[in-house]
């Protein structure tokens, strides 16, 4: 038997909410830490396309225990939330981390301390995420380390169920929360607001399972694609007419660091805040939603190449027949395309035909 | 005498603990800890100089563009690069846009939910703070989220997405806006106008902006004292008498923000003091750090960013935050929109600061202000784009040299130092804005300006979190993430 839901967030309890709950439904119970990170998946989910964030959440049956910036409670309020959850008096259905894990000096976890607590957050989150029917880490620090796991990884970060891309991180290979899952990873730096919000809605709606996650725990219905898939340059792509500075129309591939067509994410065709994504912005995608990407082995925006070729070939894509397309389609670059790659606004219009298109 | 530790502070960006002394039902000290390190300086170390336009936007979610901007400055200083004018105005847009959404996101999400809390139940105006603030229902907090998100999504258009913005460059924007899409970004900034005049205000910008001294403000008020959220935390103010809660150091800086294409700044800067009321020229190279209290390593004396060191140590006696103590000329300065507004001359905040200081009042009263300012600026920046022309110029940076990029995020003055040896990264250093406010105590002990404006904080009877100590440290409207960097 479940309990109903409590909220440490909702001020007024009785009343106050007729007409927002949905009576004698059980909703999901959500807690929200934050650690190594930056806070920017939780300023990114406030994106989604919602004219009622707060009330989206709420129909779709996603009950937020308590979540930093978005709760009234603080200081001991939220430490009484947390024992009440070891305790087993408040049910925990879902613990979502953002950010990495911080595991040094030597192992303490002392570069991050829960304030208030006198306790390393590490402990905190192995303690909670044994007690949560789902464990999910929003965005790549939670899920591999990221960002903060950069340069000599100098805090010892770690994500929960990775670091990079070996499974281990904070929680273990061997862990699955109660509902039988691996952590969830919602990878991402930032992730997009519907990847979490689609998540969190499915589990509560308890339409998620092991096989709607990829080989890394990402949710496929995200995962499954390229970010090349939907790329408003894909014609320059095709025709390999290249961008060769910042602002540029072209592909970025060849030159400019573009790893779209090996990443796994829908940035082109579920847009960011709008009508955009890395590469409608004017820049490449670094593979943000994959392990280590923080730490690629060449400048960002510079494209690794052997003899003149990139050595990051499109996915399941062979050498030989990428080699033989790219000079192909280059000896048949319109000259519009191609002078229209190396500007940054259209230089040569698309023809208009006189006579109906066949 | 009794000590309270508080913690976790929520509503403000990443993590932070207040330790307070109390007497009498008073803070007689405080010292403020931000609980994390994460090392930026120390991962930047060996990058390619460019490759610091990935890492910095992430040290911070909420002032991610400011941190590109601010590394981008420091780049173009390094390489002699000057960004055409679609790039700076393209760059101002970019970086307004997320301070005007910064400065939303504190006041409606961060910043009133407090007056919702059942402590202030007795006061006449409680139940319309409930109705309006309360996290999860309030009216006005779910329309500004909503607000937010409509206003955001300038920045899909202007930079692709937000946060982590990769489009900002030294040399301008990666993203040319043709005609038509600068059609449509004006019409979304209208919308936003719409969103302050009817529900912020409940007045036209231009009058807002156009509000003088203190006394037209009042008199403002008067005429409808609950209409519009403005005119409804003044309500507050009266009542609670925020305009004497949390008193800062007195003097204020600004790096100036949003630079111009001929030179200038949208809103100078400077540093400005109480005592004197006037601005005088910031000298950069008075801004030294001290890291006596904090668990990192410390020289002798004080260092110039250009010299920073960091390396943790965690066990270092004395030390209590992962946080240096920035100060200028040695002296602890405030930073922030109050800050810009009176550098920039904006007669009501100067007005209402030499009355009552740098205080909970004072400073959402400015962050307010400067929402009305922005907005008709950014109309005018899109404006003065030149479609056909150049976004952007090329990159070439200098193997060799330093450079330094000052710059206004949200919350304050936001500077990075470069030292650049054979094409690789070999200092970088950030002074972020929170940095700066919630700075600890220094070698001789002075108090950073948070613990300053806590010292006689009311504390009730059987508080563990008191809920002035809440108001004050959220007016600075603080950024732990960027300040644990």
């Amino acid at each position: 038997m479940k309990q109903p839901p409590r909220s440490l967030c909702s001020l007024p309890p009785e009343g106050a909410l007729s007409g927002f709950g949905r009576p004698g439904a059980t909703d999901m119970n959500v807690l929200w830490l934050q650690s190594g990170g930056c806070g920017g998946c939780s300023m990114s989910l406030l994106c989604a396309d919602t004219t009622d964030f707060q009330g989206h959440l709420r129909d779709g049956g996603v009950n937020l225990l308590w979540h930093p910036s978005l709760s009234m409670a603080s200081g001991e309020e939220v430490i009484a939330l947390l024992h009440s959850v070891l305790s087993g008096g408040t049910r925990l259905d879902a613990l979502c981390v953002e950010g990495s894990l911080l595991r040094g000096p030597n192992g303490t976890g002392r570069f991050h301390m829960l304030a208030g607590t006198g306790l390393p957050m590490i402990h905190w989150v192995r303690e909670l995420a044994a007690k949560a029917h789902h464990v999910l880490a929003v965005g790549s620090c939670a899920a591999w380390g990221g960002i903060t796991a950069g340069g000599d990884n100098p805090t010892d970060a770690c994500g929960l169920q990775y670091e990079d891309d070996r499974i281990g991180g904070l929680l273990g290979a061997d862990f699955r929360s109660t509902s039988g899952l691996p952590v969830i990873n919602i990878a991402g730096c930032p992730t997009h607001p519907s990847w979490v919000i689609d998540t969190l809605m499915a589990l509560a709606a308890d339409g998620f399972a092991a096989d709607d996650l990829d080989p890394l725990n990402r949710p496929r219905f995200y995962a499954d694609q390229l970010v090349h898939h939907g790329c408003t340059r894909n014609e320059y792509y095709e025709f390999k007419a290249s961008a060769e500075k910042p602002s540029d129309l072209g592909c970025m591939m060849e030159h400019m660091g573009c790893k779209g067509t090996q990443v796994h994410a829908d940035c082109n065709i579920r847009p960011w805040n709008g009508e955009g994504s890395c590469t409608r912005g004017g820049y490449a995608c670094i593979a943000c939603t994959e392990p280590g990407f923080q730490e690629p082995g060449h400048p960002f925006h510079e494209t690794p190449k052997l003899a003149g070729i990139p050595i990051g070939l499109p996915t399941d894509m062979p050498k030989a027949w990428f080699v033989a397309l790219a000079s192909l389609s280059k000896s048949a670059t319109p000259k519009r395309v191609k002078n229209n790659a190396v500007a940054d606004h259209l230089v040569v219009k698309p023809a208009v035909r006189k006579t109906r298109l066949k | 005498m009794s000590r309270l530790l508080v913690g976790p502070f929520n509503r403000v960006e990443g993590d932070l603990e207040v330790s307070l002394d109390i007497a009498d039902g008073r803070v007689t000290s405080a010292q403020v800890n931000a609980t994390m390190y994460r090392g930026f300086e120390q991962i930047l170390q060996g990058k390619a100089p460019h490759d610091a336009l990935v890492y910095v936007p992430r040290i911070c979610g909420i002032c991610s563009v400011s941190q590109s901007v601010a590394s981008a400055r420091a780049l173009a200083d390094l390489g002699g690069i000057a960004m055409p004018a679609n790039g700076q105005h393209a760059t101002n847009l970019i970086l307004a846009t997320e301070n005007l959404a910064d400065h939303l996101t504190h006041f409606y999400l961060f910043f009133m939910p407090d007056f919702a809390r059942p402590v202030y139940a007795a006061h006449p105006w409680h139940a319309e703070a409930v109705r309006r603030f309360a996290p999860d229902h309030g009216e006005q907090v779910r329309a500004a989220t909503a607000a937010r998100q409509r206003w955001l999504t300038l920045l899909g258009t202007l930079g692709g997405k937000w946060p982590h913005t990769q489009s900002v460059e030294p040399g301008g924007s990666t993203r040319a806006i043709d005609a038509a899409e600068r059609v449509r970004l004006l019409a979304k900034v209208r919308e936003f106008r719409g969103f302050l005049e009817h529900q912020l205000f409940a007045a036209p910008l231009e009058a807002v902006a156009a509000l003088d001294s203190e006394a037209a403000l009042w008199d403002w008020h008067a005429q409808d004292p609950l209409g519009g959220d403005l005119r409804f935390f003044l309500t507050l103010v009266r009542d609670l008498q925020l305009g004497t809660l949390g008193p800062g150091p007195g003097r204020y800086l600004s790096y100036g923000a949003y630079a111009q294409p001929g030179g200038g700044w949208a809103l100078p800067g400077g540093v400005w003091r109480t005592q004197t009321g006037a601005v005088e020229v910031l000298n950069p190279r008075a801004i030294t750090e001290d890291a006596t209290h904090a668990w990192l390593a410390h020289a002798r004396e004080p260092l110039h960013p250009l010299h920073g060191i960091i390396r943790p140590e965690p066990d270092k006696p004395g030390a209590y935050t992962w946080n240096k103590a920035p100060r200028l000329g040695g002296d602890v300065v405030e930073t922030g929109a109050i800050a810009r507004q009176l550098t920039s001359g904006m007669p009501l905040v100067r007005d209402a600061v030499a009355r009552h200081g740098g205080t909970v009042y004072t400073r959402v009263l400015a962050r307010l202000i400067e929402l009305a300012r922005v907005v008709p600026m950014m109309e005018d920046w899109l404006q003065a784009i030149r479609p056909t022309e150049a976004f952007c110029v090329p990159t070439a940076l200098s193997d060799e040299g330093s450079g330094v990029g000052l710059s206004e995020a949200a919350r304050g003055s936001l500077g990075h130092w470069l030292v650049v040896r054979r094409g690789r990264i070999a200092n970088y250093q950030i002074v972020a804005p929170t940095s700066w406010n919630f700075s600890p105590r220094d070698a001789a002990g002075t108090p950073g300006a948070l613990e300053q404006a806590l010292v006689d904080a009311p504390v009730r009877a059987g508080e563990q979190t008191p809920v002035a100590v809440q108001h004050i440290v959220r007016s600075f409207d603080p950024c732990m993430v960027c300040t644990v960097h």
